[in-house]
């Protein structure tokens, strides 16, 4: 089997909290907290799980907009942690990404052809002729008539704005793109253009995404296989239809449960936790889920359940196994 | 006997500048509502579903206002309400939940003083009846320890708790019917669960009425006995929930029901082509036409009239969709 893109090996990202000047304990929020995954070439790994799991927290160490507390991330074979200087910027060149908020991730003041082109600038010397054409070329990419790049955002709605983002983090030719709830912000409609175009454009361009978002339908739907997260750990990976057909942990159960059905008369399983999710600053021993698990045995509050793979693919952390 | 609600041909238009530019937010809605019943308004964003549940508690923006139209509650026209009288009536006998509790609840007042002032000011409660009625309050919300949590201010408790005590205080008034609209948008989803089994929870216990304001499907499949589908100010179809996922009528449901993806099914989605329409500037005829595949000549002329579903809903269209949608 070929070497994946992005290959990260325990990962842990933690962030002091309420430090004293004189070395007096520190509390750390573990944010991210030994997670392990790979992602091919043209491949889709979604990453699901709610607010405050580690989702973002993990796209900012791939991104190399934070540096890890432990652990590596491998790019095409090279540890990014090491790179310096030109490196760097190369990886940066390779690795994109798009946010949630198309409101807010594309300058009000500059035009749509600026947009496009400003990484370009930044990361490759190119005539303003060949910068021209690809932002031309880019713009047809995504589903644009070459003339709204003398428009300026507030033009666009928000589906179209999604579209320039993907068009910005395609314009320098980027290996990995990393989708940070790229649909939250959308109506519905126009949702399912947005993962349309994202299908075709792997399609054509063989890039690979790291799509983060808490909607286990479209995750499910874009990705070839689908890691779920929980306080700052992976708790299981499987293939996403498999994981959809038969989820293991107790976790990814109940949020398929809590998944909004799609007709009335859907037969589900109804497993509503009780409580909330706890805080990372002090998270419970053993297994994280433990307080809130319908199947919780005694020495899950004890020893901390390995991710395991029980099958080709599908890799689960929970002592049930 | 008449609905609890009765909602007719209800228009509510914001006004721009001198009057230069009109935006036809709500256009002509009909619905009502039966007492105990959960009625869903779906629709997209910029559709006017918040601004008909405003425009039905009266708190509409200054540069709105109500055109024409009639809304009864318990057989009084609120539309020719005076604001004090309003006053009287919201909370008493009909409640609104929002979308983001941190803004319902004011970061300067105790839980216990929020959820009291209605119980207070509609029943006239005080002392230690007022002090039992807000511990039962927040009990029957789940609110653990509530004699010790009601002395808590909301930046203390996590964004599911407040949501609840929001709807603590909704309940606070004992209204007949209660305005959620898109009350779930801000939590996750396993505390979204949560929170539409306790809103369930509360509606069996008290019969109250929910209107539940939501562009999400599947909140409406978990929730509703019957929904409206708006478009562009207009609802084009209302039907019982099963009809609407068994057999959408209008083109605009069939398209709205196909862009959701599924749970483990990888058919390639299909999105509604081109954009929603400008309120301000609607295309001839029917709104939906510029993006219907199903358009005809007559769609482009004529606005559709809304036409019976031999007593099962309605729906405004030229020309419905007959058959049944496989699904399941």
């Amino acid at each position: 089997m070929a070497k994946p893109l992005l290959d990260v090996h325990d990962l842990q990202k933690h962030f002091p909290i309420g430090s004293s000047l004189f070395g007096a304990r520190r509390t750390v929020v573990k944010a991210v907290d030994g997670i392990s995954f790979t992602i091919n070439a043209g491949e889709t790994l979604g990453l699901v799980g709610e607010s405050g799991c580690g989702k973002t927290t993990t796209s900012k160490l791939v991104l190399a907009a934070e540096a890890p507390t432990s652990g590596t991330i491998e790019f095409e074979g090279r540890n990014v942690g090491q790179l310096r200087g030109p490196a760097l910027q190369d990886y940066r060149r390779k690795v994109q990404v798009v946010f949630q908020d198309p409101y807010s991730s594309l300058s009000p003041r500059m035009r749509v052809g600026d947009i496009i082109a400003e990484p370009i600038r930044a990361h490759e010397r190119l005539s303003s002729a060949d910068v021209r054409a690809r932002v031309v070329h880019l713009l047809e990419l995504v589903g644009f008539r070459p003339d709204v790049a003398r428009l300026f955002p507030h033009e666009f709605s928000g589906g179209q704005r999604q579209r320039l983002a993907i068009a910005r983090a395609l314009s320098t030719s980027a290996r990995l793109i990393v989708l940070d709830e790229p649909v939250s912000a959308l109506d519905v409609s126009i949702r399912a253009h947005i993962i349309d175009l994202l299908e075709q454009l792997q399609e054509r361009l063989a890039v690979s995404y790291l799509f983060i978002a808490h909607d286990l339908a479209a995750v499910a739907h874009l990705s070839q296989r689908t890691a779920v997260m929980y306080l700052g750990k992976l708790v299981e990976v499987a293939e996403s239809l498999e994981l959809c057909a038969r989820p293991l942990h107790p976790y990814t159960k109940a949020l398929f449960a809590a998944s909004l059905p799609s007709h009335p008369d859907e037969p589900r399983e109804e497993i509503v936790l009780s409580g909330e999710v706890p805080s990372a600053v002090d998270p419970p021993r053993g297994c994280h889920f433990h307080p809130r698990c319908p199947f919780v045995m005694s020495r899950c509050a004890e020893y901390e359940p390995p991710l395991v793979e029980l099958s080709a693919g599908h890799k689960v952390a929970c002592h049930l196994y | 006997m008449p609905p609890l609600l009765d909602v007719r041909n209800l228009r509510t238009y914001y006004v721009g500048f001198r009057g230069t530019r009109v935006v036809k937010a709500v256009d002509g809605v009909s619905f009502s509502v039966d007492a105990g019943e959960t009625f869903g308004l779906v629709g997209e964003s910029g559709c006017g579903k918040t601004t008909t549940c405003h425009a039905i508690v009266r708190l509409l923006a200054p540069s709105a206002r109500i055109v024409s139209g009639v809304i009864e509650l318990e057989g009084q026209d609120l539309v020719t309400k005076s604001q004090s009288e309003m006053r009287r009536i919201r909370g008493r006998r009909i409640a609104t939940i929002l979308q983001d509790p941190m803004a319902s609840l004011d970061p300067l007042f105790s839980i216990y003083d929020q959820v009291a002032e209605p119980a207070h000011y509609h029943q006239s409660l005080r002392g230690r009846a007022l002090r039992q009625r807000v511990t039962q309050l927040l009990a029957a919300v789940r609110i653990p320890s509530p004699e010790h949590r009601m002395k808590n201010y909301p930046h203390q408790m996590s964004g599911g708790m407040r949501q609840r005590i929001v709807g603590a205080i909704s309940q606070a008034g004992g209204p007949r019917i209660i305005i959620a609209d898109e009350p779930t948008t801000n939590l996750d989803v396993t505390i979204q669960l949560q929170y539409l089994n306790l809103l369930k929870d509360l509606q069996r216990a008290t019969g109250v009425a929910l209107i539940f304001v939501t562009h999400n499907l599947g909140i409406v499949a978990k929730m509703c006995d019957r929904v409206a589908v708006m478009y562009a100010g207009k609802i084009v179809e209302m039907q019982s929930v099963r009809g609407l996922f068994y057999q959408p009528r209008h083109p605009y449901t069939r398209a709205f029901l196909d862009s959701i993806p599924k749970l483990g099914v990888k058919e390639p989605l299909r999105g509604i082509p081109g954009q929603p329409p400008d309120l301000a500037s609607l295309p001839p005829g029917c709104s939906f036409q510029p993006r219907c595949p199903r358009a005809i000549d007559r769609c482009r002329l004529e606005e559709p009239k809304q036409h019976d579903l031999d007593g099962a809903g309605s729906v405004r269209c030229w020309l419905p969709i007959e058959e049944a949608t496989p699904r399941g």
